[in-house]
């Protein structure tokens, strides 16, 4: 008679656990088409502001390559989208993090251009000071742009810097950590570029020899 | 209060009862999402959708839920709801979505919801636990969307900056600037800023209430004795 109503508790408690998994499947049936679309159509218009559709005629979000380079693009591993028109390398966006953020790694994308000259620099997330730090989002400020077109000749390597360091980039009152760092990474990324860029669109380059992978 | 009407119920949810102002649960969401208006209402809608169907949900079942697994019962049924609110709201704004990130999945966690079903859906009819999680739900929202605005107004110098997030492209003409010029308090887009900004909201509420009570005493000319002030 005790075990009684204890069975019906526990009965009761799996079907609702049946009902509410149930439920959840349901949903993430109906919703995962849609769920992946929006990522990649956000990634694709990410990918396309820095680098127009109309300058490349692949698949850009999917022709990805993963290179390992830590000193240089921070993360462990690095993955870099490839654009390409009529087969012919246009353009390599780099998925760089900055390790250094005032407050924890910043994402970036670095698009670079064939010719070593950038197409555009996006944070795509970061945890800095709201009002302060920010500033580097692009609809905060314009500040990203100051990257446009510039490469590693222009300024020359002396110059990537912020102002505060005798470089040419704008630092922002009250925060000079977050710029620096950026400005950094993104000339690293750079140096990656001249230096391994063009392995980057071979067609061979994934596939690497297992002994390779860590 | 288990007899009361439905107009009480939406009294009560929206202001005498208010789960922000007044029973000051879900803090964790209210004092984390409010850096802007558009915020704070997005993430107001979602728990009302949750808290509404699960009062309904709740309210079905409190016939044929044993005591003893009463509140595993609740959690499921609200931990249900909100991953498919979080789905639904991944697929179809995607946009906000990423701005409210983790936030979403932490509306299991808004004790409001759970505290409504406990002790509202649970002993009442599913019309009159449907209003009371209509109404604990709006004034939810409206806490959030005021704390939201005031944030962004002091701390940006902006108002439904990035409407059109949530309402499309349309609603972009809703933002506000209050010029170029103006940098910001940055206090009040800092967490600092939305424990104070709900200090003031609960203090204006309470000058409110507290102007209520006198002007209706004044009407009815009963003594002249003000009531004293409740803590």
């Amino acid at each position: 008679m005790i075990k009684h109503p204890v069975t019906l508790a526990g009965v009761v408690l799996f079907l609702f656990a049946v009902a509410g998994v149930g439920l959840v499947a349901l949903v993430h049936q109906q919703t995962e088409a849609r769920i992946i679309a929006n990522e990649r159509q956000a990634l694709l218009n990410q990918l396309n502001a820095l680098v127009p559709a109309h300058s490349i005629d692949n698949d850009i979000v999917g022709d990805v390559t993963t290179v390992r380079a830590p000193d240089r693009l921070g993360g462990k591993e690095t993955q870099v989208h490839l654009g390409r028109k009529a087969g012919e390398p246009v353009a390599a966006v780099f998925t760089t993090i900055v390790p250094d953020g005032y407050s924890g790694p910043i994402k970036l994308l670095v698009a670079v251009r064939t010719n070593g000259s950038l197409g555009g620099v996006r944070v795509i997330s970061h945890k800095e000071t709201p009002g302060l730090g920010d500033k580097v989002e692009e609809r905060k400020s314009d500040w990203i742009h100051s990257f446009d077109n510039k490469s590693l000749d222009n300024p020359l390597s002396a110059k990537w810097k912020v102002k505060k360091d005798g470089g040419v980039f704008d630092q922002f009152t009250g925060a000079t950590v977050t710029p620096r760092s950026i400005v950094l990474a993104v000339k690293n990324t750079l140096i990656y570029f001249r230096d391994q860029g063009e392995s980057l669109f071979q067609p061979r380059f994934n596939n690497r020899e297992p002994e390779d992978g860590n | 209060m288990a007899t009361s009407s439905y107009g009480r119920l939406i009294k009560d949810g929206l202001w005498s009862n208010n789960q922000a102002l007044v029973a000051l649960l879900g803090l964790c969401p209210l004092l984390a999402v409010t850096n802007t208006a558009v915020n704070g209402l997005g993430l107001g809608i979602a728990t009302l959708v949750v808290i509404t169907l699960s009062n309904a949900t709740v309210s079905l079942i409190r016939n044929w839920v044993r005591p003893e697994v009463r509140l595993p019962v609740f959690v499921l049924v609200i931990a249900s709801f909100v991953t498919a609110v979080e789905l639904s709201m991944n697929a179809w704004f995607y946009e906000l979505y990423k701005i409210l990130g983790i936030f979403i999945p932490l509306i299991v966690t808004n004790c409001a919801i759970i505290g409504r079903a406990e002790a509202f859906a649970s002993k009442n009819s599913l019309g009159r636990s449907l209003v009371d999680g209509l109404a604990m739900g709006v004034g939810f929202t409206l806490a959030l969307t005021f704390l939201g605005a005031m944030r962004e107004i002091i701390g940006l110098g902006t108002l439904f900056s990035q409407a059109d997030l949530m309402f499309g492209e349309i609603a972009s003409g809703l933002t506000i600037s209050l010029g170029e010029d103006f940098k910001g308090m940055l206090l009040a887009i800092l967490p600092p800023g939305a424990f104070i900004g709900l200090g003031f909201m609960i203090a204006l509420k309470n000058i409110i209430d507290k102007r209520l009570t006198r002007s209706r005493k004044a009407e009815t000319v009963t003594s002249a004795e003000p009531e004293p002030a409740a803590g």
